[in-house]
């Protein structure tokens, strides 16, 4: 080996194979998360057609279901679900209110029919005032550390999710209801 | 004399009771918290609706709510770290405006300091060799002036012989 290329591999040996691998890993590691990160982001809501995994939450006392302070979904199989997230600090939550409250006076004694709402990112207190404002006594809970909203990858309140006795998501509504008939329009061909 | 000796012993015994009794009732009675005692704990909270908005600035009326919460709950004595941990348990890990130092949140506060010394290290290395190069090409120099004078010489002698 000559001078000439002993200085040239000198001057060539810069960062290490070890810590150019190192840092490739890295590099190509972040970008995969943030990609994944992103493509979380911009899926939107969970579709009809897809299967809710399931979950539990706790309910408001005054508002649990069948005597129970906990609702589990999977022990709702076999009867139509209706999810609502609102929360007491959202105006068009107020706009279906009644309408919801109507929807649930007309299906409650059917028990074929079971309405859920999801108190999202509010204070109890709050949310009380709300549910007693518009006379709501359905199944009604808080979304603790909003792990059912990010189940449901809401992407803002109101919305509201139909299932099937099989647990399937067949409709979804982001936004207000406008009317009782438009609930009905989605509950009453699931119970066909 | 044992009547005496009694006496004073109750009295006594209330003079120190009349002395511990407000202190304890101003213990039990918390002063009713300042905006500021507020805002610093929003402060280091994000509002759960709003995008990256910190709670002591936010303008909604769920930040209102969320603020007038933290009143009540340092009224009642609860601490900095029980508040925020509420907060963490009712709307998710999320509102906290430092991520907790856990899972892959140590991204956050090790990758910042690492790409900075990367960073240097690479500027480093580039401005070394930056001061090497002038004096590689000085070096380069002689070699490249000899093939030239070679050639010049060459030259000179086949004009010398055609003389």
């Amino acid at each position: 080996m000559t001078d000439s290329t002993i200085a040239a591999s000198a001057e060539r040996r810069g960062v290490p194979v070890w810590a150019q691998v190192i840092i490739w890993v890295v590099l190509v590691g972040l970008l995969a998360l943030v990609a994944v990160m992103l493509n979380r982001r911009q899926q939107g809501t969970v579709q009809p057609g897809d299967k809710i995994p399931d979950f539990s939450m706790p309910l408001f006392s005054g508002y649990e279901l069948n005597g129970s302070s906990q609702v589990k979904f999977a022990d709702l199989r076999g009867k139509v679900v209706m999810i609502n997230f609102w929360a007491s600090w959202c105006k068009p939550c107020e706009q279906e209110a009644a309408d919801l409250r109507m929807a649930w006076d007309y299906y409650k004694d059917s028990g074929k029919v079971v309405f859920l709402g999801i108190d999202y990112v509010d204070t109890e207190p709050e949310a009380r005032a709300y549910l007693r404002k518009f006379g709501i006594v359905y199944a009604n809970g808080p979304d603790l550390g909003t792990k059912v909203s990010q189940l449901f990858r809401i992407k803002g309140v109101p919305e509201t999710y139909f299932l099937d006795q099989e647990g399937v998501l067949r409709h979804v509504q982001v936004g207000p209801f406008t009317s009782v008939d438009d609930i009905k329009a989605v509950i009453d061909p699931m119970l066909r | 004399m044992k009547l005496k000796r009694l006496v004073s012993f109750v009295l006594l015994a209330l003079a120190l009771a009349a002395l511990i009794a407000p202190a304890q009732r101003a213990a039990a009675q918390k002063p009713t918290p300042s905006d500021d005692d507020v805002n610093r704990i929003a402060h280091q909270l994000y509002c759960p609706v709003c995008e990256n908005t910190p709670l002591d600035v936010c303008p909604t009326e769920a930040c209102r709510q969320w603020r007038d919460l933290i009143r009540q709950q340092l009224s009642q004595g609860w601490t900095e770290d029980q508040i925020k941990q509420y907060f963490v348990e009712q709307y998710g890990v999320r509102v906290l405006s430092e991520p907790p130092r856990t899972g892959l949140n140590w991204l956050v506060y090790v990758l910042p300091p690492l790409a900075i010394i990367a960073g240097a290290v690479l500027l480093l290395r580039a401005m070394r060799s930056w001061t090497k190069q002038p004096s590689a090409t000085k070096s380069a120099e002689p070699d490249q002036q000899a093939p030239k004078d070679e050639y010049v010489r060459r030259l000179e002698e086949e004009l010398k012989n055609r003389k």
